[in-house]
């Protein structure tokens, strides 16, 4: 065990290696509607002008029958043509059934799956929603990595989509 | 010229060669959806001769020249074939990831202008017949033959390129956008290639849908390059009416006028 602990004092020394947090908070908007149908998400991060860097979650009907609530998935349009038409879905750890109305917390840890390890650099942050019988809005939170310290950002949606957070902790 | 006489040479003339002439009407079809994600859905299709876009408000166009091409190369026939008053409409399922491409090819349909004495007579049929029924003492004899293909693309999932190759006769498109994947705001760019080379200094006419709600046309009109190539930038999503046709001397009948066109009914999409 001589090798080894050299090693780990290096990891140790090195610091910025640590795994950071991301938290976000996607708020679906309670609306009254004579039909209600609960939208479909994605959340992703983008570099601006290289695209796509990771699928943060994707909530639809993916429990249907014979993968009938695939057919909408088109409708988040932007995810679609950047990402969504190249994935096999379902994607384990971003799949996920449709939310309710309300604010909903996700957490990820940079370098953990779904999570890629993010150089240094500006990003965004996307979040589209898309209803049945309904609209579609796309929000948008740039941020930059790593984090000095603890960074918050957010924005507000107008009408498929709430109050959006994004946490980090480095 | 009694009614039933006129319907029955618009139908035959319909059927035989398509566009008629410069002045016809114009021919195409709407796809239901250009992008699609999903298991096997459906895509349903228009097909019409009608000059106003998107209306069906003139004659239905025939479908049996259609065939559409698969992402794997296999090809397919229209299901569900609807014959109406104005409008064909027909089904196609994508079983297959990828790029769907249905055309509609016409080749080879003549006709002719003469006269024999002081009398002009007009004359459509096709090459094997020409000489058969064009009498040999015709004088100012007018022959042209007409090639057209209609085209609409769709594409489940992720886009394909293999059935958008070209087959390198008449007047064709080669996306270097892909057809499927345009956005409003943005530029996408093709070429026209006639009998698979660059056909330059072609005039392509672009019409937005909606021609019904507005006063102008509002039409684009741009012309190919050296390379045969266009560039548009959609101003509206929505769907738009691409036209271009030539004319040359490259019959496959001697002394006659070839007219090559090429339509195609592209989606555009809001970012």
């Amino acid at each position: 065990m001589r090798t080894l602990l050299p090693l780990t004092l290096t990891s140790l020394v090195a610091g910025p290696a640590l795994a950071a947090d991301l938290t976000l908070s996607v708020e679906i908007p309670k609306l009254t509607v004579a039909e209600y149908h609960r939208p479909y998400v994605a959340l992703w991060i983008e570099r601006p002008g290289e695209g796509v860097v990771s699928n943060l979650a994707v909530w639809y009907e993916l429990k249907k029958k014979d993968k009938e609530g695939e057919k909408w998935l088109k409708d988040m349009r932007q995810w679609w043509r950047k990402t969504g038409r190249d994935l096999t879905m379902p994607v384990d750890g971003v799949s996920g059934a449709t939310k309710t109305p309300g604010k909903h917390e996700i957490k990820f840890t940079d370098g953990k799956s779904p999570l890629a390890k993010l150089t240094p650099g500006k990003y965004e942050l996307l979040v589209e929603a898309a209803r049945e019988v309904g609209g579609r809005e796309l929000v948008r939170i740039p941020f930059e990595w790593p984090a000095k310290g603890p960074a918050s950002a957010s924005a507000q949606g107008a009408t498929e989509l709430g109050a959006i957070t994004l946490n980090i902790k480095p | 010229m009694n009614r039933l006489l006129a319907r029955s040479l618009t139908g035959f003339a319909v059927a035989l060669a398509l566009p008629l002439a410069a002045h016809a009407h114009r021919a195409w079809m709407l796809p239901s959806a250009t992008v699609l994600s999903g298991t096997d859905p459906w895509v349903t299709v228009d097909a019409a001769i009608s000059n106003d876009l998107f209306y069906f408000e003139h004659h239905a166009m025939p479908v049996d020249d259609v065939v559409i091409l698969t992402p794997d190369g296999s090809t397919l026939k229209p299901e569900n074939i609807g014959k109406g008053e104005y409008r064909t409409t027909f089904d196609v399922q994508l079983k297959q990831q990828g790029t769907y491409k249905i055309a509609a090819i016409r080749g080879g349909g003549m006709n002719a202008s003469y006269k024999v004495g002081s009398e002009t007579k007009r004359w459509r049929g096709d090459a094997a017949s020409f000489a058969k029924e064009v009498p040999a003492n015709a004088t100012d004899l007018k022959v042209s033959q007409n090639s057209s293909r209609i085209e609409v693309f769709a594409t489940l999932g992720k886009p394909s390129t293999s059935a958008l190759a070209l087959t390198n006769t008449g007047l064709e498109l080669q996306p270097v956008t892909h057809p499927t994947d345009l956005i409003a705001g943005e530029e996408a760019r093709f070429k026209l290639m006639l009998d698979g080379k660059p056909a330059p200094d072609l005039e392509v006419t672009i019409i937005p849908h909606g021609i019904r709600y507005r006063d102008q046309l509002n039409e684009i009109k741009v012309k190919t390059g050296a390379d045969g190539a266009f560039a548009v930038t959609w101003p509206n999503p929505g769907m738009y009416y691409l036209n271009a046709s030539i004319q040359d001397n490259k019959a496959s009948v001697p002394n006659a006028t070839r007219r090559a066109q090429y339509t195609a009914t592209l989606e555009v999409l809001h970012p």
